[in-house]
């Protein structure tokens, strides 16, 4: 491949992921196709850290403790994909260092569901069922991109990440069986948290404009709104089996489409969380923040005393 | 009256385990570092596991069909009975660290005697558990040296977590006719004995790390007659106020 020139090799590139064929690391890439992975891998491993606080808002308030293990162990599952996604990442040529220190700067996002607060014991069934659920198609897009590491990992997340939509459905459905307390608390967190979930797939991909270019190179393998129908279609009667309402005086089932029909996504809140003014945006970046600056000097001692051990020839 | 030894017995244990692994899950999320963040929700999902166990069987031997649940959410603070050292506040990492190794170091050597309890459950219980502890005290104790010898920072971090916790080690190893009596009838396992191991490994962990044994501080203790630091009734309250909200539902 010595003497081609950028423009060929680009076409050679592209002939491979024409014919199906799996990037790995070694490969050779244009520097865009790099650089976009990057930023989507590394947006999805913040917001799997970041996912860690609203959950784990519940972790001290669970109301059982074989709820509160199962919340734990699902908490604590997050936070692996992240630590796996950035090791994915890392392939990338790029280390967790610089990636975190992007996130914490604002300069790289994170999922915007994340910025909504969880109210009540409820939403941790409504994370479950639907948060999880909208990830679950999102990561079973992914988990067939053209980047080996990439879709490697989310095929292993994905395993996890159907637990995590079980136990929250299950949480939900328990809520319903339950008093009307319990069921006032169910719907009130499905209600909250429905439209956030829509929005989880992002805009049309006429409105996206990353997306033309992430379809060529096959990095994304759906529309937005392909996703988003299919995981209306499949939650819907999801919804109708334990009694939920579905907030959308809109929805109707489409007998020609088989599909769901659904009533208009407020953009404007969208953007509005993204720039920021969700309830939570700052509160996460707080936390995220404190929990680097609080944590330095435990880092500095654990990386100053295996220099010490290594220095008296000591595996640390 | 052997089976109300016995379940207060079991409250011991399982009190400490849930209340532990209570403050651990309050780092979630919020760890120096990932996989450190990790690591406690390993832990504490561990300890949780044992509340229930230990909680269930106490449930059990008391016969009035309380179950793991009743026992952790519909009691005050006076009927608890962890140990003190269990319901102090996370504070920094060298704190958190420090407490958990001082408490796995006792239930490291506890499960280890208890493993040969001529209660059938308590000694399978604590076969199990002894196996998890075993992680965990590895775990904390790597920390403490890292912690104690890293840094001068992490040092004296470590020398103030220290000073902090010391006076509430004794109450680990404080007894009352009731644990006497059951230490006779091969039930639970020589407090003086676990204490006397207790004190040596932390002497080992504490010389590689630099560290010396506090002298002459005051222990208080009190955890047996349910006499708490003022921290245990917040920590109930958030951890109970679901359940008391809702009486009678089923989550
Ligand atoms: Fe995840
Ligand atoms: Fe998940």
């Amino acid at each position: 491949m010595k003497n081609l020139t950028e423009q060929e090799r680009e076409k050679k590139f592209q002939e491979r992921i024409d014919r199906g064929e799996i990037i790995e690391p070694k490969d050779w890439m244009p520097e865009r196709y790099r650089s976009q992975l990057i930023r989507m891998m590394s947006q999805h491993a913040h917001s799997e850290i970041v996912g860690m606080l609203p959950e784990g808002n519940w972790i001290t308030r669970a109301p059982s403790l074989k709820r509160k293990a199962v919340l734990l162990a699902k908490v604590q599952d997050e936070g692996g994909h992240g630590l796996y996604i950035y090791s994915g990442t890392e392939t990338l040529n790029i280390s967790r260092e610089e990636l975190v220190g992007e996130f914490l700067s604002g300069k790289a996002k994170y999922s915007s569901i994340f910025n909504y607060p969880t109210l009540t014991w409820a939403d941790i069934g409504a994370i479950g069922w639907l948060v999880d659920g909208a990830a679950i198609v999102n990561q079973t897009a992914l988990a067939k991109c053209s980047y080996g590491p990439y879709a490697r990992a989310m095929v292993r997340i994905c395993k996890e990440e159907n637990f995590h939509h079980k136990q929250g459905y299950e949480i939900l459905a328990t809520l319903m069986k339950g008093t009307e307390g319990q069921k006032a608390m169910a719907q009130d967190a499905v209600n909250r948290w429905w439209w956030p979930s829509l929005m989880m797939f992002g805009p049309s991909d006429k409105d996206s404009p990353n997306s033309a270019e992430l379809m060529r190179w096959k990095v994304k393998r759906f529309s937005n709104d392909d996703l988003r129908q299919r995981f209306i279609d499949r939650t819907v009667p999801q919804a109708d089996n334990i009694g939920i309402k579905i907030p959308d005086p809109m929805l109707k089932f489409n007998e020609t489409t088989s599909h769901y029909e659904y009533g208009p996504i407020n953009w404007e809140e969208f953007y509005n969380v993204i720039k920021g003014n969700g309830i939570c945006n700052r509160e996460r970046m707080k936390a995220r923040r404190a929990a680097h600056t609080d944590g330095r000097w435990v880092r500095e001692a654990a990386e100053a005393y295996a220099k010490k051990q290594t220095a008296k020839g000591i595996e640390a | 009256m052997k089976n109300d030894a016995l379940f207060e017995y079991c409250l011991r244990l399982g009190d400490t385990s849930l209340i532990l692994s209570q403050r651990l899950g309050e780092w979630c999320g919020h760890g120096p570092i990932l996989e450190e963040d990790i690591a406690l929700t390993n832990i504490s999902l561990d300890l949780l596991g044992q509340a229930r166990s230990f909680l269930t069987y106490a449930g059990e031997t008391e016969g009035k069909g309380r179950n793991e649940d009743d026992l952790a959410f519909f009691r005050d603070e006076r009927e608890f009975r962890n140990f003190l050292l269990a319901e102090q506040p996370n504070g920094d990492f060298g704190v958190t660290l420090l407490r958990q190794f001082l408490i796995c170091t006792q239930q490291y050597f506890l499960y280890q005697e208890l493993s040969n309890s001529k209660d059938s459950s308590l000694s399978a219980l604590a076969a199990r558990s002894f196996k998890e502890t075993t992680y965990h005290l590895r775990h904390c104790s790597g920390w403490v040296q890292r912690l104690a010898t890293g840094t001068e920072e992490s040092r004296q971090r470590m020398l103030d977590a220290l000073d902090s916790l010391w006076r509430y080690t004794g109450d680990m190893f404080d007894t009352d006719e009731l644990e006497k009596g059951l230490i006779k009838s091969g039930i639970a396992p020589d407090t003086d004995l676990i204490r006397k191991k207790w004190d040596t490994r932390v002497r080992e962990v504490f010389s590689e790390a630099s560290l010396s044994i506090p002298e002459n501080v005051f222990q208080i203790t009190g955890s047996r007659q349910g006499r708490h630091t003022e921290h245990l009734g917040h920590l109930l309250a958030e951890m109970q106020v679901v359940p008391r909200s809702y009486p009678g539902a089923v989550w």
